[in-house]
């Protein structure tokens, strides 16, 4: 029996100084399968796909089209074997239109093409059932519908094989839905599938088979009908693993971050959060869900000081902090654990011990008039690394720069929850992250809500927000839509709250 | 994860590339390189004079290459180092011309008015950048233009020479040149403004190392985003570090009004101010880098004069060399890249075994 591959990377090896990036990897994709390629962060999916694509060049082995071999030296050339990329950052012009988007690059005249253009999309996106209109333009359709016109690039030049690259990051869980029945339709009609990710979830719902990949190499590739999603935890973490947050009732105390009335401006300059009002209690955590940018940036931002307040009023402990100074915050007792650990979080060319005093360089122990104590610098680096085990090169001396993500993330969440506050707030803290590093950062925002601490989270992953949250509350245009006890609720429900329909209303 | 070329091999292919490139060109008119940069080396460095005057040179050199570098360090990009070093000159002149006090207080008043005087012009562009956001590049530029008419003002209105175009010579208690270094170094332009320079690489040093200023300022200047996010107050930093920049740029325009020339000149923008660009960015943004760097373009200097006296060679390939070699450590991207092709072209297979980051 032959199997007919269209694409095979056989024995493929990419080295990086030090690293083995890919060792001995050998994937193979079905014609009109979904391969999912799982693997923790770092572990080396992005480098195969990379290489696949074009981007880097492999150091041995060699990938094979169709039974035959060929040289991927730049993305062009992906693109006329028929390999394209679905990114997980749109490549999209706002205010052009579907059309123009997709035609955008394509060799002839633009003006004599047009009409051509939009009735090949128009029949493009009827024959897989993809719902989009050719002439809307990019900034008037949602998320959802930007992804679909990425993947409408890649048909238009006739892709064959599809690389996802995790898709479902930006989408609401309904719209994560529709993207499984579009990618079950391409591979129906033929088209093959290569879907990253690390949402086992999904790897159930759409996938047929699933190569797991961990540090490098490949552990195994299963057919997923007859595995478990755990056993394929297992398989990319190289231990069991437990899903179920393990948690006791929460036992709430008094209020300690209290939001009056908050309004703030967002980049635009219209009103991104309006009279915004909530409480977070000590020994709970309350779950802020709601699809990407519908107020929770305005609303983090406007909490930690980072942006100006309209009007409202934000209270910690009691103490009016609306007017204060982000170190105010800071040493009132608030954390925050930034949404974008390269952006906000971390100085990456700093040294992970450099970057476990960034907030608190400037008070003994760390300092004493103004000269830096680095013993006592280098203590608390080794305290945090070893408490919440940040992997690194060399140790505190390590540029924050060279460590994986999970570690970036769990050396933050250690710093900020080293310096004991009392009100947490923790955005997206999980984002990227592998199920390794996820189950530990989770362990981690209970255990200090178990401490009496209250901890605001705001996450796009609901199931993040369902399985830790004693309460969550959910946000739609700046408004806050609802307040739920989160076990008297249901995906479902949220879902619906998320897209601005209250409970109770609609169906 | 490439192959990361350290630093200080980034400058040294620079200068070796500029010096390349220096050759070709002498080989193009007809000469012959070694003798050319033999002439160049001897130039800087074959008498006790000549090396006493590749230090002034270097001196001026060491303090704006250090007010450059260390707004590098902050993320500005301070090009005004020209003007502050007017200001700070005027500053130390007026002093110097005016005020009658023993010599090491004299001195002393002349280097605090220097320093005063480059910070005024460093935190102007500073405060404009943290409160209207108006690109540090373009402010100092224009401060460089104000510094330039403000020199020509004040010296013809009050401290008028008896020729036009320049300041009254400074007496001798109010200048940096001493008579047994002087002596010692048989009669180069060598002065005090070499012990300040010192200093300054070994303060600067400290700042940046050891001091939770120095702590700021790099937060900011690698990461704003972040630096703001966890409590620093970014804006004062900016204004801190120009103003810091400036006082340094104020001392090279004191090292080099009152040292290495006695007077000062209207109607010239110091090149020293922009050489410390090239000074920086050479000896990659450190004070012990700018102090090794600033002493090679010393010798550069110095040397030039001596090479088109000995050679065919006019001196301004020496320039050429230099602004050469700005452009290669500029562009060191492009070295990298350069570097990384020929690393794989002729890459050993070899296998080194470790984790996965």
């Amino acid at each position: 029996m032959k199997d007919n591959f269209v694409i095979e990377m056989l024995n493929i090896r990419k080295e990086f100084p030090g690293v083995v990036a890919n060792d001995n990897i050998t994937i193979q994709l079905k014609q009109g399968e979904i391969l999912a390629l799982l693997g923790e962060n770092g572990a080396g999916k992005s480098t195969l796909m990379s290489i696949l694509f074009g981007l880097f060049q492999l150091d041995q082995g060699m990938i094979k089209v169709h039974g035959k071999e060929v040289k991927i030296t730049d993305p062009n050339i992906a693109n006329k074997l028929g390999i394209g990329m679905v990114h997980q950052h749109f490549q999209l012009v706002h205010n052009f239109t579907v059309t123009e988007n997709i035609i955008l690059g394509m060799e002839g005249s633009i003006v004599l093409k047009i009409k051509d253009a939009s009735k090949k999309i128009k029949n493009l996106s009827l024959k897989y059932g993809l719902d989009i209109n050719p002439n809307d333009k990019i900034e008037d359709i949602s998320v959802g519908m930007q992804q679909r016109v990425e993947i409408l690039k890649m048909l238009y030049r006739d892709a064959e094989v599809l690389i996802f690259d995790e898709p479902t990051a930006v989408l609401t869980p309904q719209e994560i839905h529709e993207l499984m029945k579009i990618m079950k339709n391409l591979t129906n009609e033929g088209k093959s599938i290569v879907l990253i990710t690390h949402k086992l979830k999904e790897i159930k719902k759409v996938a047929d088979r699933c190569t797991v990949i961990r540090r490098g190499k490949v552990i195994g590739t299963v057919a997923v009908k007859d595995t478990s999603e755990s056993k394929m935890a297992e398989m990319m973490v190289g231990r069991v693993v437990t899903f179920k947050v393990d948690k006791q009732d929460a036992k709430p105390g008094k209020v300690i971050l209290k939001i009056d009335k908050l309004s703030a401006l967002n980049n635009q300059k219209t009103l991104g959060l309006k009279e915004f009002s909530l409480e977070v209690r000590a020994g709970e955590i309350l779950g802020l869900a709601g699809v990407d940018g519908n107020g929770q940036t305005e609303l983090v931002e406007a909490l930690t000081g980072l942006r100006k307040i309209e009007s409202g009023k934000i209270f910690i402990n009691g103490k009016n902090l609306t007017k204060s100074s982000i170190r105010e915050r800071n040493e009132a007792g608030l954390a925050h654990i930034p949404e974008d650990r390269h952006k906000h979080g971390l100085v990456l060319e700093f040294s992970l011990s450099d970057n476990m005093i960034l907030k608190e360089y400037y008070h003994p122990p760390y300092s004493n008039f103004g000269f830096l104590n680095f013993a006592q610098i280098k203590k608390h680096a080794d305290d945090v690394i070893s408490q919440f085990d940040v992997r690194s090169g060399k140790g505190n001396s390590s540029k924050a720069g060279t460590l994986s993500g999970g570690n970036q993330q769990k050396a933050i969440v250690g710093r900020e929850i080293s310096s004991n506050p009392d009100l947490l707030i923790a955005v997206q803290p999980t984002r990227g992250l592998d199920v390794g590093a996820i189950e530990y950062i989770h362990k981690r925002l209970i255990e200090q809500r178990d401490s009496g601490k209250a901890v605001l989270l705001i996450s796009l992953e609901l199931d993040e927000i369902l399985d830790l949250s004693d309460e969550i509350a959910v946000i739609n245009h700046g408004e806050l839509i609802d307040l739920v006890r989160a076990n008297d609720t249901n995906e479902n429900e949220v879902g619906l709250m998320m897209a601005g329909i209250k409970r109770g209303e609609g169906q | 994860m490439k192959k990361e070329l350290n630093d200080v091999t980034k400058s040294l292919i620079a200068t070796f590339l500029g010096l390349l490139a220096g050759a070709l060109l002498m080989l193009s008119i007809g000469s012959n390189p070694i003798e050319g940069f033999t002439y160049l080396l001897k130039g800087g460095t074959m008498s006790i004079e000549r090396i006493g005057n590749t230090l002034s040179t270097a001196t001026t050199l060491i303090l704006t290459g250090l007010s450059v570098a260390f707004a590098f360090r902050t993320g500005l990009f301070n090009i005004g180092v020209s003007g502050q070093m007017l200001i700070g000159g005027l500053c130390a002149t007026i002093v110097g011309l005016t005020l009658d006090f023993p010599r090491p207080v004299l001195l002393f008043i002349m280097l605090i008015a220097a320093i005063i005087g480059g910070s005024i012009w460093g935190i102007i562009p500073g405060f404009l950048k943290a409160k209207f956001n108006v690109h540090e590049v373009v402010a100092t530029i224009m401060m460089n233009w104000i510094a330039l008419w403000v020199v020509y003002y004040t010296v013809q209105a009050f401290l008028i020479d008896v020729q036009e175009t320049q300041s009254a010579g400074l007496p001798a208690v109010a200048q940096l040149k001493v008579p047994w270094i002087t002596e010692l170094f048989q009669g180069s332009s060598i002065n005090l403004g070499l012990v300040i320079a010192l200093l300054a690489v070994i303060f600067i040093k400290i700042v940046l190392d050891k001091t939770t200023l120095g702590f700021e300022l790099k937060a900011v200047g690698f990461n704003r985003n972040a630096a703001l996010c966890n409590g620093i107050k970014v804006n004062r930093n900016i204004i801190l570090s120009m103003m810091i920049a400036g006082g340094l740029a104020g001392l090279a325009g004191l090292t080099f009004y009152t040292g290495f020339a006695e007077n000062m000149q209207i109607g010239i923008l110091p090149a020293q101010g922009f050489d410390g660009i090239a000074v920086a960015l050479l000896g990659i943004s450190t004070p012990y880098g700018v102090l090794i760097a600033a002493i090679f373009f010393g010798i550069l200097h110095t040397g030039k004069g001596f090479m088109s006296a000995m050679t065919d060679i006019p001196p301004q390939i020496a320039n050429t060399i230099i602004a050469i070699i700005i452009y290669f450590t500029a562009t060191s991207l492009l070295i990298q890249r350069f570097w990384t092709k020929i690393l794989r072209k002729k890459k050993k297979k070899k296998n080194t075994k470790g984790g996965v980051d």
